[in-house]
C-alpha cells in the first residue's frame, strides 16, 4: 500500500527549479564555553507549492537554520558560518540588509511556536497585520485594512472588523496562532516558515491549524516548510520529510517512504516513538534511550551511534551520505538495517483486576470566585471543577484527560489540598482528608507527592540538584543525617536513570527529560503511596515523552505506586493508565476502563480527541475524514448552558442546551455524560 | 478608560486619609511646643501664663479629636490654617514657593527625560559597544554624585570661570523669563542629572529586556524597518517601566530638594519643610505632608493613566 502511494506522490523532479535551496548551511554560536555549531553542513529545498517537514529533537538545529534563513539569528552570538540560502537565484547570505528585509514577510513569512508571546501585547491586531501590508505593498491605510479583513475570514476569525480593534489578549491561543498565520499570509508569500506551530496548542486546536495551514498552502500555492518535533503531525500533511539530527540532516525522502520504510535509525526511532492509537497497546513504549549529544563537543564519526541500536564498529567513522531514488541517508548500515524488520514490542497484558481503592473522590466541586468590575464589586463564579467523582485502586493508575480549562489541574490541586475544595468529599486510605488540619495534612503530604509539568521552572535554578532531593528528605527526616541523605540522593537518582555523580550539577546543565526524571527522584524520596502527575511529559519531546513513561510504569510496578496521570491528549495516557477521566470545562464527559475507552469510546468528545491525536501514517492519515471538531474551547466564565460540549459537538440538538446530562453506566463499567449514546 | 480612572482615583482617597491620621497622630506624640520655641525666639523667656493663653488662641488646648477634625474640615473647604510661627495663612505661604518648586522639577523633569530616553534606548541597541560603556559610566556616576554638591561645583564654576554667579531672588517666569531661567536652570541641570541617570538605567535595562521579546522577532520577520521595531514595537513596550520611575520622581522633587535649594539658595517648598519642622511648627507640617502625599498620589494617578493608555492588557480587566 505504501508503494502505491509512493509513486503516487509527484515524483522527485530536480529539474523543477526550486524556490529556496540551503547548501551546506553552518550556524555557529558563541558561548562562554566555547563555539557551539548547532547546523553542521545541512542542504536541502523546497519547490513552489510544496510541504516540506523539517523534523528532530529540541536542540538539533531545525528552528536555527529557519532563523539563518530569514537572518533573524540572535546577534551577536549566533552567526552563519558557511555555506549558501539560494531564494529565486539569489543568495540571502550576501544580500544587503536593506534588500532582505523586504524579502522577509513579503516573499518568506515566518510563524512561531508561541502563539502568546509572538504578538506584541500593546498593539491592535489589525495594526499587527496591516503593517507588512503598507510596508511592502506601500498600501493605504483603507486598503490594508480591506485586506485585513479578507484575512482574517481567510483564517477563519470570525467578526473580523470588530476583531480588528482588539489586542492579542482578547484572542485565544488558538485564535492568536490564525493571526499569525494571517500576517504571515499578508502579503501573499511564496515561502512560509512554521516553527512547531501547534506544540503550545490543545490537541484539537492543533488539527484545525494544521487543516487550515495545509488548506491554504495548497490554495495559494504557497511552499510550506513545517518545523517539529512530532513526526505524527507531519504525516497527513508532508509531501517530503527532512530528519535532523544534532546538526546534521540524517535522512530525507518523500513522506510515503519516509513513513513506509525509514532508513536512518533515528527516524525508525523518532517514527516508533509517537504513541499510536491505532495499534494495540504495546507492554512499554518504543523511545530512543539517551540523550543528544553536546554539540560543543561532538563526538567524532556518527553522531547518533552512542545512542543507535544498530551500532557497529563502523560508526566510529563519519557516514558517507548516499542520495539515491530520490532519497538522502546518512547511515553506514542503512542497507542492511532496510532489510530488517524491527521485532514489535509484544502488546500488552489486559488491565489486573480490582484492588482496594486508595483514593476516592465523590461529588468534587472547587469553584472560583473572579471580581470583573472596575472596584472588583462584581463577581463570576469560574466552576472550575464540578461533580467529579473517581477511585483510584491501590497500585494502578487513573488518567484524567482534557484540554485547556477543563478543570484537570484542579482536580489535581485539590486532592494534594493546594486548594480548598468547595464542595465534595476526597478520601485517602481510608481517611476523609477533605478537611483535614494542617498538622494531620504534614503526615499525609509524605504519602502524596507531586511531579509537576513544567521541568523548567519547578526546580529551584539555584539548587543543585543533589540539594533539592535531600532538601525534600531531610525536612521530612526521612533520613538522620547529611551523610544518610547523600547516600540516599544518589540511589534515588540512579532509580531513576540519572548518574549519581549528577547530584552535583544544576538545573541548567541538565535538559528537560533529565529534569524531569530530578522531579520523580524528588517525589520519590518521601517513599509516597500516591503520586499526582501533573502533565508530566508535555513540555517534552515525544521521543523522550516514552523514556519518562517508561520510567513511571516501571516504578509503578517495582515500588507499588498509585498514580493519578494528567494528560491533554488521550494518546500520552493511554500506555500508562488503567482507567481513564475525560473532562471538559470541569464536568467528567466520559470513564472507562482504559481499553473499553480506546476500544469503543462513547462520548462524542472523546471519539473527538482520539480523532485529533495524529497517526505517523500517511496511508492511514489521508484516508481519514477531515477533522470533526470545530470552534474554540468556550471561556469557563461563561460555560454553555445545559450539556457544556454542545456548542463543538456534532451530535448536538436542542435538547442538549436544555438540560445537564447526567453521568451514566452506558455499558458495564463505561460512565458517558451524553443523551445521545446508548450501549 | 474613565471607570479605570475613576477607580484609581477612588483607591487614592483611603491612602491620602491614611496618611493624615498618621501625621496628626506622629506630630502629636513629638516633644517639643511651637509656642515656647517661638516665645523663646522672639523674646527670650516663655512664661507659662502666656503660652498657655496664646495655646488657647491656636487651639491647641482642645481635645486631639476634635483638632483633627477642625483639620480636617478645614482641608476640605480648602483651608489650611494659619502658620503657628508666622501667623499668615498657610495656603499663602506654600503658594509663594510652589511655583518656584513646580518649575525646578518641570525643568529637571524634561531634561531627564529628553536626555535619558535616547540615551538608555540607544545604549540599549549597541549593548557593549564603546557608546554603551561611556553611556553606562556617566549614570552610574549620576547616581553616585549628590545633586547639591554638584551644584556647588557648578556655582563655582561659573564664578572662576565667567565671574558670573546665578541671581539669588526668585523672579517669575512670565515677569522675567531671562532672570528666571538664568536662576533655576542650574538646580534643574544638577537635580536632572541624577534624574536622567535613574531614568536612562531603567530604559537601558527595560529596551534590552523587550528587545528579546518573541514579538520583536515577529516584528522583524514581518519586515519592518528596523526604525520602526525599535520606536513601535519596543519603546511603547520598553518605556512602561520608566514612566513608573519619572512620575516618583517627579513627586519627590518637588518636596525633597533640601539641601540644593540651600546651595542655590533657593526659598522652595523643601526648604520651608526644614524650617517648619525646627519651629515644630504643626500646621505647617500637617500641610506640608499632605501636599507631599497628594503629590505623590497624582503622580501615581498619571502613572496608571499612562499605563492604561500604553497597556490595552489594564484598560479591559
Amino acid at each position: 500500500m505504501s508503494a502505491a502511494l509512493a509513486q503516487s506522490a509527484p515524483a522527485m523532479a530536480p529539474e523543477q527549479a526550486s524556490l529556496l535551496s540551503v547548501e551546506g548551511l553552518c550556524v555557529e554560536f558563541a558561548t562562554s564555553r566555547g563555539t557551539l555549531r548547532a547546523v553542521d553542513g545541512v542542504s536541502w529545498s523546497i519547490r513552489p507549492g510544496e510541504i516540506l517537514a523539517l523534523v528532530g529533537e529540541s536542540g538539533c538545529g531545525k528552528s536555527v537554520s529557519a532563523l539563518a534563513i530569514m537572518r533573524l539569528l540572535a546577534k551577536p552570538a549566533g552567526r552563519v558560518a558557511g555555506g549558501r540560502i539560494m531564494f529565486e537565484g539569489r543568495d540571502l547570505l550576501a544580500l544587503p540588509e536593506g534588500d532582505m528585509r523586504e524579502i522577509r514577510g513579503r516573499d518568506i513569512a515566518m510563524i512561531f511556536q508561541e502563539p502568546m508571546t509572538s504578538l506584541n501585547p500593546v498593539l491592535t491586531i489589525g495594526l499587527q497585520i496591516m503593517e507588512p501590508l503598507t510596508i511592502h505593498l506601500g498600501m493605504s491605510e483603507e486598503q490594508a485594512r480591506a485586506r485585513a479583513v479578507e484575512l482574517l475570514g481567510l483564517v477563519g476569525i470570525p467578526d473580523a472588523e470588530r476583531r480588528l480593534e482588539q489586542y492579542p489578549h482578547q484572542f485565544s491561543g488558538g485564535m492568536r496562532q490564525r493571526v499569525m498565520i494571517a500576517i504571515g499570509l499578508a502579503c501573499n508569500p511564496k515561502l512560509i516558515i512554521a516553527d512547531e506551530p501547534t506544540t503550545a496548542l490543545d490537541v484539537t486546536i492543533q488539527a484545525q491549524i494544521l487543516e487550515l495551514m495545509k488548506d491554504l498552502a495548497s490554495r495559494l500555492n504557497i511552499a510550506l516548510v513545517v518545523i517539529t518535533h512530532n513526526l505524527g503531525i507531519v504525516a497527513r500533511y508532508a509531501d517530503r520529510v527532512a530528519v535532523m539530527y544534532a546538526g546534521r540532516k540524517v535522512e530525507e525522502a518523500e513522506a510515503g517512504a519516509l513513513f513506509a520504510a525509514p532508513r536512518h535509525p533515528y527516524s525508525a526511532g523518532l517514527l516508533a516513538s509517537v504513541p499510536r492509537l491505532d495499534q494495540p497497546r504495546a507492554a512499554r513504549l518504543e523511545t530512543i534511550e539517551g540523550l543528544p549529544p553536546n554539540l560543543l563537543h561532538p563526538p567524532t564519526g556518527c553522531r547518533f551511534a552512542p545512542r543507535c541500536p544498530h551500532r557497529a564498529a563502523v560508526c566510529d567513522t563519519d557516514p558517507v551520505p548516499v542520495e539515491r531514488d530520490g532519497r538522502y541517508v546518512a547511515c553506514h548500515r542503512a542497507e542492511e538495517i532496510a532489510h530488517q524488520a524491527a521485532a514489535p514490542i509484544p502488546p500488552a497484558a489486559p488491565v489486573a483486576g480490582d484492588a482496594p481503592a486508595l483514593l476516592t473522590v465523590r461529588g468534587l466541586k472547587k469553584h472560583f470566585r473572579v471580581s470583573t468590575g472596575a472596584m472588583g464589586t462584581q463577581h463570576a463564579t469560574i466552576r472550575a471543577v464540578e461533580d467529579v467523582s473517581f477511585t483510584v485502586p491501590k497500585g494502578q493508575t487513573l488518567g484524567i484527560v482534557g484540554e485547556s480549562g477543563c478543570g484537570k489541574t484542579t482536580v489535581g490541586r485539590t486532592i494534594l489540598r493546594l486548594e480548598e475544595a468547595t464542595d465534595g468529599v476526597i478520601d485517602f486510605d481510608g481517611t476523609n482528608i477533605t478537611h483535614a488540619s494542617r498538622v494531620e495534612m504534614k503526615a499525609l503530604r509524605r504519602r502524596i507527592q507531586v511531579i509537576f509539568q513544567d521541568p523548567f521552572s519547578s526546580l529551584n535554578p539555584r539548587m543543585t540538584i543533589g540539594g533539592i532531593i535531600q532538601e525534600a528528605l531531610l525536612v521530612h527526616k526521612r533520613v538522620p543525617k547529611a551523610k544518610a541523605a547523600r547516600e540516599r540522593t544518589a540511589e534515588l537518582l540512579v532509580r531513576v536513570g540519572l548518574f549519581a555523580e549528577m547530584a552535583e550539577r544544576y538545573p541548567h546543565q541538565l535538559s528537560g527529560g533529565q529534569r524531569q526524571r530530578v522531579g520523580i527522584a524528588r517525589a520519590l524520596a518521601m517513599e509516597p503511596d500516591f503520586i499526582v502527575c501533573d502533565e508530566p511529559v508535555s513540555a517534552l519531546d515525544v521521543s523522550i515523552q516514552g523514556q519518562i513513561i517508561n520510567l513511571l510504569d516501571a516504578l509503578q510496578r517495582d515500588l507499588g505506586l498509585t498514580y493519578l496521570f494528567i494528560a491533554h491528549d488521550l494518546a500520552v495516557v493511554r500506555h500508562i493508565s488503567h482507567r481513564i477521566v475525560v473532562m471538559y470545562l470541569g464536568r467528567v464527559m466520559e470513564m472507562a476502563d482504559r481499553d473499553a475507552l480506546y476500544a469503543s469510546p462513547l462520548h462524542p468528545y472523546t471519539k473527538a480527541l482520539l480523532d485529533a491525536a495524529p497517526i505517523p501514517d500517511p496511508v492511514v492519515e489521508r484516508a481519514r475524514a477531515p477533522r470533526a471538531l470545530t470552534g474554540e474551547i468556550p471561556s469557563p466564565l461563561a460555560p454553555p448552558s445545559g450539556c457544556v460540549f454542545h456548542t463543538r459537538c456534532p451530535m448536538a440538538s436542542a435538547e442538549c442546551r436544555a438540560e445537564v446530562p447526567a453521568l451514566r453506566e452506558v455499558r458495564p463499567g463505561q460512565f458517558a455524560a451524553c443523551i445521545k449514546v446508548s450501549g | 478608560m474613565l471607570k479605570y480612572i475613576g477607580t484609581r482615583f477612588a483607591l487614592m482617597l483611603p491612602a491620602l486619609f491614611g496618611v493624615a491620621v498618621l501625621t496628626f497622630v506622629m506630630l502629636r506624640i513629638l516633644p517639643g511646643d511651637v509656642v515656647a520655641a517661638r516665645m523663646l525666639a522672639e523674646t527670650g523667656q516663655a512664661p507659662p501664663a502666656l503660652v498657655a493663653q496664646e495655646r488657647e488662641r491656636l487651639g491647641l488646648n482642645k481635645p486631639l479629636p476634635a483638632q483633627f477634625l477642625d483639620w480636617m474640615v478645614g482641608m476640605v473647604k480648602g483651608d489650611f490654617g494659619v502658620s503657628m510661627w508666622t501667623n499668615r495663612p498657610i495656603s499663602e505661604e506654600i503658594g509663594i514657593r510652589l511655583g518656584l518648586s513646580l518649575q525646578v522639577a518641570v525643568m529637571a523633569t524634561l531634561i531627564a527625560v529628553l536626555v535619558a530616553i535616547p540615551l538608555g534606548t540607544l545604549s540599549a541597541l549597541f549593548r557593549n559597544s564603546l557608546l554603551d560603556y561611556f553611556v553606562r559610566l556617566i549614570t552610574i556616576a549620576g547616581l553616585a554624585v549628590p545633586s547639591f554638591w554638584l551644584g556647588m561645583l557648578m556655582i563655582l564654576g561659573l564664578l572662576t570661570l565667567f565671574r558670573w554667579s546665578p541671581p539669588v531672588t526668585y523672579t517669575p517666569f512670565l515677569t522675567d523669563p531671562v532672570g528666571n531661567m538664568a536662576q533655576l536652570i542650574w538646580p534643574a541641570l544638577a537635580v536632572g542629572y541624577r534624574y536622567a541617570a535613574v531614568v536612562a538605567r531603567m530604559v537601558r535595562s527595560s529596551v534590552i529586556e523587550v528587545l528579546r521579546e518573541d514579538y520583536i522577532r515577529t516584528a522583524r520577520a514581518k519586515g519592518v524597518f528596523e526604525r520602526l521595531v525599535i520606536s513601535r514595537h519596543a519603546l511603547r513596550n520598553a518605556l512602561l517601566p520608566a514612566i513608573t520611575v519619572i512620575g516618583l520622581e517627579f513627586a519627590f522633587l518637588i518636596g525633597g530638594l533640601v539641601v540644593t535649594e540651600q546651595v542655590f539658595n533657593l526659598n522652595g517648598i523643601g526648604r520651608l519643610f526644614v524650617e517648619a519642622v525646627a519651629r515644630h511648627d504643626f500646621t505647617m507640617i500637617q500641610a506640608l505632608v499632605m501636599l507631599t502625599a497628594v503629590l505623590f498620589a497624582i503622580a501615581n494617578l498619571a502613572v496608571d493613566i499612562c499605563y492604561g493608555i500604553f497597556d490595552p492588557r489594564l484598560r479591559t480587566k
